[in-house]
Formats: C-alpha cells, structure tokens, sequence
C-alpha cells in the first residue's frame, strides 16, 4: 500500500519537475514572426510603420501566452502574458519622453543664438527678439519665491521634528502640509492675485505676486523633504550633544542641520525645480510684458514659462512672401528648450549635491 | 567652621553659574523654538488665507449682472460645464495613466534587470521635471496633428459610441489630444509612489509565493498587490487630483467652448475650470474676474475633496491591514 502510494508520488514529482518548458528564445522567436506576420498586411495595405508595430505588438500578446498555454500550464501561460504587458506598458511609455525631448531639442536648437539670449521682446513685430527680459524675470521670481519660502519651510520642519512632536500644533500642519500639496498651481495663483488685488486696487500686477504664489507651491515640498531628512538623523547625535551640556538650538544648529545639510540642499533645488516650470499662477498675477523689469515691487513681469505660453498663442504673422510659420512658434520652442535645460540642470545639480553630502555608511 | 568659607565659592559658583549659564541658553532657545513654532504657524495661516481671500474676492463672482456669464446666465450654469469638462479631461487622463503607471512601477520594481531599473526610473522622474508648458506646447504643435489620423480612425470604426460621435477634428486639438498629454503628465507621479510601495513588498512573502511553486505573476498577484492596494489607490488619487488643477496643457491644446459634451474628438470641447481661467483671463473685467477667482474657489473645494477622500481612504485600509 505504501510502497505504491510512495512510487505514485514519486511518478507525481518526477512527472512535475520534467514538465515541457518553452526554450529561452521562444519570445525572441514569437517576436520575429509576430512582425513577419504583420508585415504581410502591412505591406499588402500600404499601411505606415505605426499601424505594422501595433498590429505586430497585438499579435506578439496573443500567439506568445497561446504557445506556452499548449506546451506549460494555464499559469505559466498568464505569467507571460503579464510579462509581455509591463513589458509592452514600459516601451510604449518611453515613446513620448524621448518624442518630446527629440521635438524640442530639434525645433529649439536652431533659433538659439547670442541675439535670442541677450535682447528682449520691446518693439519687435516679426522675427528677432529674444528672452532676456523673461529669463531675467525668472530668475527675480524664482529667487524671491525660494527666499520666502526656505526659511518658513525649514523652520516649519525643524518644528515639526525637533519641537511639535505629538502636539496638536504639529499634527495639523502636517495635515495642512498634505492639504497643500493639493492646491493646483492656478488657485495659488488666484490667491496672490486676491490678496494683491484687496491691497492695492484691482489692476494691480506684480513680481513679487508671482512670487508669493510660487512659494505657496514651494513650501510644502521644502517642508516634506527636509523633514524626512532631518528624521534620518540618529538620536544618539542628539544626546552626545545635549550631553557635553550644548543647548538644544546649538544642537540643531550646529549637528543636526550640517548632518543632514545635502539632503535638505537636494530637497530645495528640487522644489525649485519645480516651481521654476510654473506657469499658471506667473500668467495670472504676474502678468507679461516685452521689456525688462527688474523691481519686483512694480510693474508687471514677463517669466520665461509665461512668454512660451504668449509665443504660442500671439505667435504674430510670418514676413509676407515667405509664407513659413508665425515667427513666435520658433521663439516658444527655442524658450522652451532653454527652460528645459535649466530644468535639467538644477536636477542634476541636485542630485550630484545629494551624492556628496550624503551621510559617510560604516 | 574654617572649610566652611572655602568650600563656599564652589558651591557659590554652580549656584551662579546655572543661573548665569540658564538665561542667555534659555533665550536663545526660547527664540529658536519661537522662530520655528512661527514657522508651522505661518503654514496655517497661509492656508487659511487662501480660502479667506479666495472667498472675499470670489463671493461677488456668484452674483455678477447675467451679461458677466455669456454665453450663461448665473454663476451655477457657468460653472457647471467648466467642472464637467473638468471631470471629463481628467478622467480621461487616469483611465490612460493608470494602467502604464502600474505597468512601469511594476517593471521597475519587479521585472527590469537592475542594470535597467535605475535608469528607467530616473528616465521617469526626468518626465516629472518637464514643465507643463512644454507639454501644452508639444501636444498642440506635435501630438495633436500627428492625431488627426487615429481621430479619423476612431470616428470611423467606433463612431457608434457616445465618445467618438465625431465628426473628426481635422486640428487633432481635442479632449482626446488632451487627456493624452495629460495622461503623460501625471504618470510620472503615479509611477514614483506605487513604485516605491511595490517595492517595500515584505521579501519573505515573495520569497514564500516563489518557494511555494508561483510564477512571478502569481507572487505579485498573491503577495505585491495585496500588500500595496492602500498605496496604489493613493497614488491614483493623488494622480486625479493634478489633472484636476492642470492648466497650461488643456488651455494650448484645447480649442475649447462652454458646452457639456461626451464626445471626445470633435471640435467642439468643453473647457476645463483651469483652462478657462488661463484662457479669459487677460481680457476679464474687474465683474468677470471676481466670477473667475469664485470658479477657482470651485475648483480648490473639488480637488480638496479628492485629496482628502484618497487620504481617508488610505488611513481606513491602513487600519484595517493594522488589525
């Protein structure tokens, strides 16, 4: 009795362990055919490159889980299925990253020149002109914007951290903090414009409004990043401190913040980042204009975010004869192209600050 | 009697010297904990003055002379198809993103080679950085007219559904063109949370799943998803709520009237409240922008709600999983 049951599961595992398998290039070997096949139609049809790929993915999704389906088993068969999809959701998704970066680097390389960087917008009609004022413009705002908000958002978190744990206070500007990453950018917006327009008329538009927008975007980021960091800081730093008798703001001053100095810097330059791409909230409060300004305080103020945005919907007329595109269009990519540059720049800068201040391990 | 006085200074001293030492350390760190108490105030002093002042400059909004609203006449038949179009864009963007964010968070976390993994999803987060301008600029110069041929197809081959009546707009700047570069926009954010809540799957229940014969899908199936559902229905929330307040991209791809509508490619669209605000805004009299900054307001209590219902959402399941 026991000796049969002992050979049936003995036949069980063997006959489980040989199990038919797909080789490793079956999906290498689908792959080719599904693009053969759907070449055929393709060709046949005179269709483009794209329908062919789409035709050829669908077919790939189907014949590769009904092979394996026939050789393995129903799960295997699903396994691949799902592998195929994340696979498939990944390629696809990589499609209008690389189409974007390839459009604008394409359309914006070419209009950049010393002529584009250095003039502005005043008196130009067709083509020239340039970004000087906007750039200008976002360097004032941005920096404003920065300056407002790193300190309130440091100290917030050095609060939240060092001081609130557990009060009442703490737990609703934690919870005020998530509410504020919620606000869409234009509502920040339309809250500088209010405020502004309350105090000083209703035509009122300024730098400086922009800036109190961008902060209020910028704040909870700061906030949340540098919070995070400053957890990561051992207690026992802490406690070595307060026991050679340092008080606790030469403590936080002196150990906690220098400890965890390149994460917050990485969290800042990200949160500027961030808002430097805004647009939203600069159309509304602070406005356009096509000559330089440099008092925050006055006067409407051009962002290089707001002139891609007025490039592209008053690009002007094309000189007559020549019949190309309005002369704006070319001026929004090339805007577009340095703002993205600058983007990048900041992002990169961030994370190299981030690799060299992080904490030494071991 | 003698060791008395000599013992005195030292004991003086520590009696001096706290006192001494007490005051300046005290206020210093009276004021530090001042400043950064101030700090946490001022949040929620910010905060609060946002609905203050959006409701003081909001309220006239509601009630304007009816030539404000064209082509409406009161505040709830303006408001009403810009939350519609509103909803529609965004709905129409999570029901795209979703499913790649969760494809490509999955990918990264569980099925790239690590050599793969780590640029992809710096690749991703470069997506996050771009600024919504250039997007808006891209999908109206790029996307949209390379469009034109699937508004065609889809007007074509599934015009009896509701969603692609047609007729087919020959710019390709539709709800359509707009969800998609919507779409594309906030998949960068859905991807970094859900991938971060794959990736805290405990391993030694994906260990267990595998020991235990499943293939990789059946562990992610059996152990990635449960662990993570809280997390994921955050992340799409979270996603909801920036389609919700994205502005630049609908307003320059969007060539956009008051009406409500499901037909996603024609050429008439529904407006979003962001884009509408964006759009009239530099022509708004002193009436229209009270009636803008009140739509705003509308849209600041909508994607409030959104935020706060994830969150709710993700503290009951947390609780729940706690239990």
């Amino acid at each position: 009795m026991s000796a049969t049951e002992l050979a049936v599961q003995d036949v069980n595992a063997s006959l489980r362990l040989a199990q038919p398998k797909l080789p490793r290039w079956a999906p290498a070997l689908v792959g080719v055919l599904a693009v053969a096949a759907a070449g055929l139609p393709a060709l046949l049809l005179g269709w483009g490159v794209v329908p062919w790929l789409i035709l050829a993915g669908v077919v790939f999704l189907v014949a590769l889980p009904l092979w394996s389906l026939a050789v393995e088993n129903r799960r295997a068969a699903v396994d691949r299925l799902m592998t195929s999809l994340v696979w498939t959701t990944f390629g696809i998704a990589m499609i209008p990253l690389i189409w974007l970066i390839w459009t604008v680097v394409k359309n914006g390389a070419s209009v950049i020149s010393v002529e584009f960087l250095t003039y502005d917008m005043r008196n130009i009609i067709g083509p020239g002109g340039g970004i000087y004022h906007a750039l200008l413009g976002t360097l004032l705002v941005t920096g404003a914007a920065a300056l407002i908000s790193v300190p309130v958002g440091l100290f917030a978190a050095i609060y939240l951290v060092e001081y609130g744990k557990g009060s009442r206070l703490a737990t609703w500007v934690t919870f005020l903090v998530d509410v504020m990453t919620g606000i869409p950018s234009i509502v920040a917006g339309l809250f500088a414009l209010a405020l502004f327009v309350l105090i000083f008329g209703p035509e009122i538009r300024l730098g400086f409004g922009g800036s109190v927008a961008l902060s209020l975007l910028m704040i909870p980021v700061v906030v949340r990043s540098t919070e995070e960091m400053l957890r990561l800081v051992p207690d026992d730093l802490r406690e070595a401190s307060y026991a050679l008798g340092v008080p606790k703001w030469r403590t936080i001053t002196k150990v906690v913040l220098p400890t965890s100095l390149g994460g917050i810097i990485t969290g800042v330059m990200l949160a500027v980042a961030r808002v430097i791409g805004e647009t939203a909230p600069l159309l509304v409060v602070a406005g356009k204009t096509d000559s330089v300004n440099l008092n925050l305080f006055s006067e409407r103020m051009t962002t290089l975010p707001v002139y891609i945005y007025y490039q592209f919907t008053q690009p002007g007329i094309a000189p007559a004869g020549t019949g190309g595109e309005a002369p704006g269009i070319a001026r929004a990519w090339g805007a577009a192209l340095v703002l993205i540059a600058i983007v990048m720049v900041l992002n990169l800068i961030a994370r190299i600050v981030g690799k060299i201040y992080a904490p030494k391990k071991g | 009697m003698s060791a008395t006085p000599s013992l005195a200074p030292p004991d003086g001293g520590p009696q001096v010297d706290p006192a001494a030492a007490r005051t300046p350390r005290s206020r210093g760190d009276r004021a530090f904990a001042g400043t950064a108490r101030a700090a946490g105030i001022a949040i929620l002093v910010a905060l609060a003055g946002v609905f203050v002042f959006l409701t003081l400059e909001g309220l006239p909004g509601l009630s304007q002379s009816a030539d404000t609203y064209t082509p409406n006449t009161s505040f709830l038949s303006y408001v009403a198809p810009l939350l519609f179009g509103t909803v529609l864009a965004a709905v129409l963007a999570l029901l795209l993103a979703v499913p790649f964010a969760f494809g490509i968070a999955l990918f990264i976390s569980h099925y790239a080679p690590r050599r793969l993994a780590v640029p992809v999803a710096y690749v991703v987060d470069l997506l996050a950085a771009v600024p919504s301008v250039v997007f808006g600029l891209w999908g109206a110069r790029s996307l949209a007219p390379y469009l034109v041929g699937a508004h065609d197809w889809l007007a074509a081959h599934l015009g009896w559904l509701p969603f692609f009546e047609g007729p087919a707009s020959v710019t390709g700047r539709t709800v359509f063109t707009a969800g998609i570069v919507l779409a594309i926009m906030i998949l960068p954010i859905i991807t970094a949370i859900s991938r971060e809540i794959f990736a805290q799957t405990p391993r030694l229940n994906e260990e267990a799943a595998l020991a235990l014969g499943a293939t990789r899908w059946a562990m992610i199936r059996l152990t990635v998803f449960p662990y993570a559902r809280s997390g994921m229905v955050s992340a799409v929330m979270l996603g909801l709520g920036r389609a919700l307040g994205e502005t630049m991209a609908v307003a320059m791809v969007l060539s956009a009237s008051p009406v409500v509508t499901l037909n996603l490619i024609s050429n008439t669209n529904p407006a979003t409240i962001a884009s509408n605000i964006a759009s009239s805004f530099t022509e708004a009299t002193p009436a229209k922008l009270h009636v803008l900054i009140a739509t705003g307001l509308v849209l600041f209590a909508f994607t409030f709600v959104v935020n706060f219902a994830a969150r709710w959402i993700v503290g009951r399941s947390q609780r729940r999983m706690a239990r």
